[in-house]
């Protein structure tokens, strides 16, 4: 549980954290919270010489809704993104999701840049960013980029990102009738299996749907099967019913661990897809 | 049998004194210990199971800036000689650093000194080593076949124990199958189950550490450690550095928990104490969480072969446990005694006629075993609880109703077991019948039942025990079975006091308070507690085994009574009054009948302390000890009842209600007792549903981190249901029996019978714990458990 040397530097701004970041030649690491990257660092399985720390950067937290769209601050604590009003009222899956990340500690100092950037197969953020179709704000050396949230994790612990950039924001627009519903892996308390619904009804039929699964493959993925049973469907029980048994089926590349096995995990993916999609439902009705 | 302690404070919820410093990060713990000039040591720990060690390299190691020396395992056998084990059983030649062959993974194979604890990190992990693989052995019934792996040359198919017979007819020279083979031959129903109580680690919120300062000036050692017995601590460290034990002085400063893992003596302290006495330095070791769960000991992991013999009618006949312990690659200080602990319980709380138990202890590539909170018992009662479970459930009679046919009479005590067990009292019915009064029995079954009729998998589980605590006479212990106590009435009147016993969470600061207050006729504000530094506390074994209250408090007891007979030989001498007449009340002492005589507990100190003139026959001062050992170890009991759910999709489990009766004799402090059980139930109920330790098949260990090992949240659980019954023990001068194992042993069959119960409409008769979601959904979809 002791890191290897690193020098620690306090950036004071977006440009400034960039900058340092380039100073730093690919051995920089960005801290912000430091829930992911500090345990790793303790096991010396992350061993960067240079931390920059961005939790400082001022207007780097924070949510608003700006032209109808969401916007929450990558260093926004998952604990602020749980309690947040507009959330609560505007796009509550997303809450949901960071109520149940780990425990009050963690809830408390991890931010959703954090959670994002680190790509854990098993967090829970990223389902329902692939649920709510979530754009990444991404400033660099070269200036700003955008990166949707499907195209943004390249694989376990691989994102889109270069090592002189910083996710700095997140968008998107917010769907009420969404919710997220997890498996608990009891120890680190991150998702066995991870599903995020999003539905957009009209007039009592499901005109579209996105469904987020993490935890239960390398990688979150869209659930596009389940997606195209509920295209156009009444919006209820029955539906969610019978689209969710869907869920599960074409995933190649399904976790196995002490926790749970890949047939386990397969056989819970229909089972929380359904728990997601009857709680966007459950909204509706609200 | 009324307690000979004056109910005043003893008896009352008295808040702990130890919390506000302990919950305001007040505490003094072997980390914050800081001597000037104290160097540092890290630990290079073999990253395999079984190997030869080829070759070690330390020169890049030595040649990082700070480091002081770096030592081989062959360097440190050069001034230190084997781990001294506690046991009488053979045991393999263990070293503190191995130099030939690791065993385990983190066993250590260097140690680094250096500046600071960063450098010495640094130095450790530039330490290259190269082995030759050897074979792996994970599974104990695998490596008593002695294949693929023997782990110690002269302990063929790696069996360290046994097997070992006990019960009906066992003797050393032969075994007498007859009584045993009849209760089978004349059952009607024979039950009849492989069960396994698997690995945990004891994960105390504080990992261990060690600071071992030799003063050459002095010749004179001191070792600061989280040691759950500085006086046992003590007594081997001195053995192993040519020290007398009047040249060492052992402390233990706060001690963040350690649930019988900080019983044994750990190789990090042996070494830290002969590497200061041969370097002239301070030394610390801390353990890092990731060591912690590599290197401290590991508990439970026995599988038993359980055969339950009984008529129709439900009583029990004879019971056959047939016990393989895996207890990892080495024997630790009480390793190899703890599984014989499940044989000796063997019995629980039933007339059993005839028992057979079988103990084999198995030596595989894994972290050794040793105690963990209940350290045998819990095995023994979880074989026993399953089993009359199923005996329940194959007559088909209430769970209840089977145990109460089969229970000791109250009226038999003390009675011996056919273990050999001598348990000293218990009223088990009574334990029982408030159980099922206080969950309201009936009622939840007609819960459970309504339950079920809307398709939801709702159990009940229920379980007696009955453990074995306060552990003594000194027959039953290589240390003695006895503990110490010096009480001191201090000039100005305030008292302090020293136990032998370590308190290391267990709140005796406020419990032995209590009752020297009321001893006395004192606050409880005038009395202070010193114990855990063998500097002041003249002798002591320690706290393990439940057994502070029982034996260290009858000792303080007894200390205070005999100070308290010297006081009033002063008073009566300053009240010209005949000391049987004297009243000590309310800070004063008294003739009986005339409080207006009554001189201040402080001036009668006084007086002790210049006693002019000195009466007649008297030393003078007041400070006076006691040794205390009992005539027999206490056998506390209790009855436990757990609601449970399993969740249909998923097989998740969830507690629904926990009731626990607890019967530990005379109560001091309810508060404390109370405590004790809510943690004692938290681990009992953390084995059955979420705590495991796990190795692959190539002994890496796969829970080396809270990340994959989980342990309960206050969230996890409903509000614990708890009350006593109070049935004291005639072996020590209190009546009190302890209860810090408690809670671990009621709880976890119950657990696990509650979810065979939800799971009963699958046709399944026993689930192995712990009871993980999947493992319970498979059993929902037809599947092995």
């Amino acid at each position: 549980m002791i890191p290897t040397a690193f020098e620690y530097e306090r950036a004071t701004s977006l440009d400034d954290a960039v900058a340092k970041l380039a100073a730093a030649g690919g051995a920089g690491k960005l801290i912000a919270g430091g829930h992911s990257l500090v345990p790793l660092m303790k096991l010396r399985l992350s061993e960067p010489t240079v931390l920059i720390d961005i939790a400082h950067i001022p207007d780097f937290a924070g949510i608003r809704e700006v032209d109808r769209k969401i916007e929450i601050g990558a260093g926004t604590t998952h604990h602020d993104v749980a309690t947040s009003p507009l959330l609560r009222e505007r796009c509550p899956a997303v809450a949901d999701a960071a109520a149940v990340i780990g425990d009050p500690q963690v809830r408390n100092r991890g931010t959703l840049g954090g959670s994002l950037a680190h790509a854990d197969p098993a967090a829970d953020y990223p389902a329902v960013m692939l649920a709510v179709d979530a754009d990444l704000h991404i400033k660099g050396s070269k200036g700003w980029r955008v990166v949707a949230a499907r195209d943004f994790v390249q694989g376990v612990f691989t994102v889109d990102l270069a090592p002189d950039e910083v996710l700095a924001r997140v968008t998107f627009a917010p769907v009420r009738t969404a919710a997220y519903a997890k498996l608990h892996q009891q120890a680190s308390r991150f998702a066995i299996v991870g599903v995020a619904a999003a539905l957009e009804v009209r007039g009592g039929l499901i005109a579209s749907a996105r469904i987020g699964l993490t935890g239960a493959a390398s990688s979150p993925v869209r659930l596009s099967n389940v997606e195209a049973a509920l295209g156009g469907q009444p919006a209820s029980s029955e539906t969610a019913a019978a689209a969710a048994r869907f869920g599960g089926a074409g995933i190649d590349d399904l976790n196995s661990d002490i926790h749970a096995s890949a047939e386990y995990r397969r056989a819970m993916i229909p089972v929380f897809t359904r728990r997601a999609l009857d709680g966007a439902l459950a909204r509706l009705a609200g | 049998m009324a307690s000979p302690v004056l109910p005043k404070l003893v008896g009352q919820r008295v808040k702990r004194r130890e919390d506000p410093r302990l919950i305001q990060g007040r505490g003094t713990y072997v980390d914050d210990v800081k001597i000037t000039g104290m160097q540092h040591l890290a630990f290079k720990r073999s990253d395999i199971a079984h190997g030869r060690i080829r070759s070690i390299d330390t020169s890049a190691a030595e040649a990082v800036d700070g480091v002081e020396a770096v030592f081989t395992g062959a360097q440190i056998a050069e001034f230190l000689g084997p781990m001294p084990i506690g046991t009488p059983f053979p045991s393999p030649d263990h070293r503190a650093v191995a130099s030939d062959v690791v065993r385990y993974v983190g066993e250590p194979v260097a140690v680094v000194v250096a500046r600071d604890r960063y450098v010495a990190r640094d130095a450790a992990d530039a330490v290259t080593i190269e082995y030759d693989p050897l074979p792996v052995v994970v599974d104990p019934e695998q490596a008593l076949t002695g294949q693929p792996a023997v782990l110690h040359a002269d302990f063929p198919n790696n069996a360290a124990v046994g097997p070992l017979p006990s019960g009906t007819g066992a003797s050393p020279k032969a075994v007498d199958d007859t009584a045993i083979d009849q209760a089978f031959a004349e059952a009607d129903v024979v039950v009849s189950q492989r069960m396994v109580n698997h690995r945990l680690a004891p994960t105390s919120i504080e990992p261990r550490g060690v600071v071992a300062h030799y003063e050459p000036g002095k010749d004179a050692m001191t070792i600061w450690s989280s040691t759950q017995n500085p006086h046992i601590l003590r007594t081997f460290i001195a053995a192993l550095t040519g020290l007398g034990q009047d040249q060492v002085r052992a402390i233990a400063p706060e001690v963040g928990g350690g649930f019988g893992s900080k019983i044994n003596i750990y190789g990090e302290e042996y070494v830290a104490a002969a590497l200061s006495k041969r370097l002239g330095l301070p030394l610390k070791w801390v353990e890092d969480r990731s060591e912690a769960f590599l290197c401290t000991i590991h508990g439970r992991d026995i599988l038993a072969y359980v055969d339950l013999a009984a008529r129709r009618d439900g009583t029990v006949l004879g019971l056959k446990l047939r016990l393989v312990a895996d207890i990892g690659a080495y024997n630790m200080l009480l390793t190899a005694a703890i599984p014989t602990l499940t044989m000796t319980m063997a019995s629980n709380v039933y007339a059993i006629p005839a028992i057979r138990a079988t103990l084999t202890e198995v030596f595989t590539n894994k972290t050794p075993t040793d105690a963990y909170r209940g350290a045998g018992r819990p095995e023994a009662i979880y074989f026993v609880e399953r089993a009359m479970d199923m005996l329940a459930r194959e007559l088909g009679v209430d769970p209840a109703e089977v145990r109460r046919r089969n229970f000791i009479p109250s009226d038999r005590f003390p009675f011996k077991t056919q273990t050999g067990a001598v348990y000293d009292s218990g009223d088990y019915a009574k334990a029982l019948d408030r159980a099922l009064e206080k969950a309201g029995w009936e009622g939840l079954k007609a819960e459970r039942d309504a339950a079920r009729a809307e398709g939801r998998l709702v159990g009940l589980g229920l379980s007696m025990y009955v453990e074995v605590c306060g552990v003594g006479p000194s027959s039953g212990l290589p240390t003695g079975g006895w503990e110490h106590s010096q009480v001191t009435v201090e000039r100005d009147g305030r008292v302090s006091a020293t136990t032998g016993a370590s308190p290391h969470g267990q709140g005796n600061e406020t419990t032995f308070a209590q009752m020297l207050a009321d001893q006395l006729g004192i606050p409880m504000e005038h009395v202070r507690i010193h114990h855990g530094d063998t500097g002041v506390v003249k002798q002591g074994i320690g706290t393990f085994g439940s057994r502070s209250q029982a034996v260290g408090g009858a000792a303080l007891h007894l200390a205070g009574g005999k100070v308290k007979k010297k006081m009033a030989k002063f008073a009566a001498a300053l009240l010209e009054a005949h000391e049987g007449d004297l009243v000590f009340e309310n800070g004063t002492i008294s003739v009986k009948g005339s409080p207006s005589s009554a001189k201040s507990f402080a001036d009668v100190a006084g007086y002790a302390y210049r006693p002019v003139k000195l009466p007649e026959g008297l030393e003078p001062g007041l400070s006076e000890e006691a040794f205390f050992e009992p005539s027999n170890n206490t056998y506390p009991f209790g009855c436990h009842i757990a609601m449970l759910e399993v969740d249909r999709d998923t097989g998740e489990p969830r507690l629904l209600k926990m009731v626990a009766v607890d019967d530990a004799g005379h109560l001091i402090n309810p508060l404390i007792v109370e405590g004790q059980i809510h943690g004692g139930l938290a681990q009992g109920i953390g084995q059955a549903l979420i705590e495991e330790v796990a190795y692959s098949d190539d002994g890496q260990p796969l829970t080396g981190s809270f990340m994959d090992y989980a342990i309960p949240r206050a969230s996890d659980f409903p509000r614990f249901e708890l009350e006593s019954t109070v049935t004291p023990t005639p072996v020590n001068p209190l009546g009190a029996k302890g209860v810090g194992e408690a809670g671990t042993i009621g709880s976890t069959p119950c657990i696990v019978s509650a979810a065979v119960d939800a799971l009963s409409g699958f046709g399944v008769r026993h689930v192995d714990m712990m009871l993980r979601p999947e493992r319970l959904w498979r059993v929902i979809n037809g599947g092995q458990a």
